[in-house]
């Protein structure tokens, strides 16, 4: 084809064509690059932090030498923890109601599209929310407070997935449940929630991957405390906004717990998200 | 006695028996399935329940945000959002600073994350190969995996400095040096301000547009782009004259899902964009947006109307976020239509 004389039209059209490949290519090289980056540079600062005293020391006064991430590396597990299990039945039942009435009534297509909203909407704001209607009640910032805040951040995630998971579901198998008298309850929940299982766990993961790196929501809501507690009624330590704070410090040793914080915090969402993604895949493949 | 009475009842008591056994079938079966349709019933509103609270969430959050803002709007008016100055200390509060912040670092974003996710959505569904596709697609999305805070330390300790080194002098140089834009690429060269900051936010928002871009782009029927192909069109081609015009609304959707996503992105932008409640032509100095202002000041603010000034500021972007994500939700919606269609 190259040897043959090119009429200048089709040469024109072949030249478009390849500068457009190739700027293709380098978008897909840049992604990739930016994300190797970032990893790289975490790995480079982080690792140097990442030690036993790390997981078994509390947050270092200022000024003072050593410390470790303990007091907030508790707090997070804890605050996360229970984000999840208020967040994934919730969750789970309205989407649920969403795949089985959803085709119905306005109200679950208006609650679809709302889910759809929350789920970008800016997490700030719901710390903000969470501050007015329950931190100003009671006066006090509160882990609890924190656990509501990353809840609210959750629940669309959950919600979005178990909808989409159920709609999968064929509707002959959810034909012959009927056919053998089950009532809805039971073909919903024993036949068509227990087909996509997997699936709706998938959704509960990237859910807890979403709230894991979450920090702005807790600012103003779980804030942060120096030393170890796993009081749910006080201000609790969690690794987020410590990392935060860290960060900006002017303390060598902080800067360098902020990055093995992240170092931390980075590797399990990416982790999480990995592992949900190839327990989905396997589903699809069965 | 008892033995003709027996006989004679016996045959008649065994019918009845077997009518009252059937009767008591029936009872129970109607029972059963009262039974079941009160469990169905529950259910239905159990389940409706845990629906309606995502809602009641939605309207809790507006009510409460309007709440909070209402000292600030009944004090300045609707003038807040014109007003340039931000003063604690004088306890004067406009939102011009935040809101222009806001919107010129996601414009920077879109800028430069449209033709990036346009040409990895394209790589991914049109040249990759087939085996590589899932890897690449993963490692794409683990972008948006990435919790904002890292990126806002990434972009603060390694990305501004090497921004401010090579990339803003060069910037400067060149459109720097034209007539009317040139304005926007002059002053003092620190590495964090309003640009970096847009820059930041673009590699964030790039995996949400560019996987929006991959499922709407895999909506276009084979058949549409083999008839293309078959007339002798280029791969480019066939991507900007079919795919492209075919897919129209779903990547306008996916830009919208992008913009909203930068709008209220946080912790990057505060690490970032220098926290400086300044309005300047030049893209190169420290400002703020309206999400690096509550991050900064909420904790901290002690008069009353500082604090309602920063729900007002919340609000603002709640609204606007709400408007762009809707609009991005209706295109799309739009687009799966289409595809129903199909």
């Amino acid at each position: 084809m190259n040897s043959a004389p090119l009429n200048p039209v089709y040469r024109r059209r072949l030249w478009i064509h390849r500068i457009g490949i190739a700027l293709s290519f380098m978008a897909m090289a840049v992604g990739l690059f930016f994300l190797m980056w970032i990893l790289v540079t975490l790995l480079v600062k982080g690792v140097g932090a990442l030690s036993v005293g790390m997981f078994t020391q509390t947050t270092p006064a200022p000024g003072s030498d050593g410390g470790g991430l303990m007091n907030p590396i508790v707090g997070s597990l804890l605050m996360v923890g229970l984000a999840t299990a208020i967040s994934t039945p919730v969750g789970i039942f309205a989407g649920i109601y969403l795949a089985e009435y959803g085709e119905q009534s306005v109200l679950a297509q208006v609650t679809r599209f709302v889910t759809d909203i929350m789920l970008s909407a800016p997490s700030i704001v719901i710390g903000l929310f969470i501050y007015a209607i329950y931190v100003a009640n009671v006066k006090h910032f509160s882990g609890w407070a924190g656990t509501f805040a990353i809840s609210l951040i959750a629940i669309p995630v959950v919600v979005r997935t178990t909808d989409n998971m159920l709609k999968l579901v064929p509707n002959s198998l959810l034909e012959a449940a009927f056919a053998l008298g089950a009532p809805r309850w039971k073909v919903a929940t024993m036949v068509r929630l227990r087909a996509v299982k997997a699936g709706v766990m998938t959704g509960a993961l990237l859910a807890l991957a979403r709230i894991s790196g979450e920090t702005a929501p807790l600012l103003f809501t779980a804030l942060n405390k120096q030393f170890f507690s796993a009081d749910m009624n006080a201000p609790l330590a969690n690794l987020p906004v410590v990392i935060y704070q860290f960060a900006m410090s002017p303390y060598d040793n902080w800067r360098a717990l902020a990055w093995g914080g992240a170092l931390l915090v980075t590797f399990s969402v990416l982790g999480l998200n990995i592992l949900s993604r190839t327990f989905f895949s396997q589903k699809i493949r069965n | 006695m008892s033995v003709p009475i027996c006989s004679i009842v016996m045959p008649l008591a065994e019918s009845e028996k077997k009518a009252l056994e059937v009767r008591a079938a029936d009872k129970m079966l109607i029972a059963t399935m009262r039974n079941q349709r009160l469990q169905d019933f529950f259910f239905h509103k159990i389940t409706l329940g845990f629906a309606l609270s995502v809602l009641l969430v939605l309207v809790g959050i507006i009510i409460s945000l309007v709440i909070g803002a209402w000292p600030a709007f009944k004090e300045f008016g609707f003038a807040f959002i014109t007003t340039v100055e931000w003063d604690p200390v004088n306890d004067k509060y406009g939102a011009l600073i935040a809101i222009v912040g806001t919107l010129v670092t996601s414009l920077i974003a879109l800028v430069i994350a449209f033709p990036l996710s346009f040409g990895i959505a394209l790589f991914l569904t049109e040249i990759c190969p087939v085996w590589l596709r899932r890897p690449l697609g993963t490692a794409v999305e683990l972008l948006a995996g990435v919790p904002s805070i890292i990126y806002g330390m990434w972009g603060l300790f390694v990305f501004a400095p090497l921004f401010a080194d090579y990339v803003q002098p060069a910037l400067a140089h060149t459109l720097g040096q034209l007539p009317v834009i040139g304005q926007l690429f002059k002053g003092p060269m620190m590495g964090i301000g309003i640009l970096t900051a847009g820059m930041i936010l673009a590699v964030m928002i790039v995996p949400f547009i560019s996987s929006v871009m991959r499922d709407v782009f895999e909506t276009v029927p084979a058949v549409l782009k083999e008839s293309a192909y078959g007339l002798g069109c280029t791969k480019w081609e066939v991507v900007r004259k079919i795919v492209l015009p075919y897919t129209k609304n779903g990547v306008v959707g996916g830009v919208m899902l992008g913009l909203g996503r930068a709008l209220g992105e946080t912790m990057a932008v505060t690490f970032v964009i220098g926290n400086a409640h300044q309005l300047s032509w030049s893209l190169f100095s420290a400002g703020n947006s309206i999400a690096s202002t509550l991050a900064n000041e909420f904790a901290e603010a002690e008069s009353k109307l500082h604090v309602s000034s920063l729900f007002a500021l919340g609000l603002i972007l709640f609204v606007i976020t709400f408007i762009v994500l809707s609009a991005a939700k209706l295109m799309l919606a739009g687009m799966s239509r289409k595809e129903g269609l199909k």
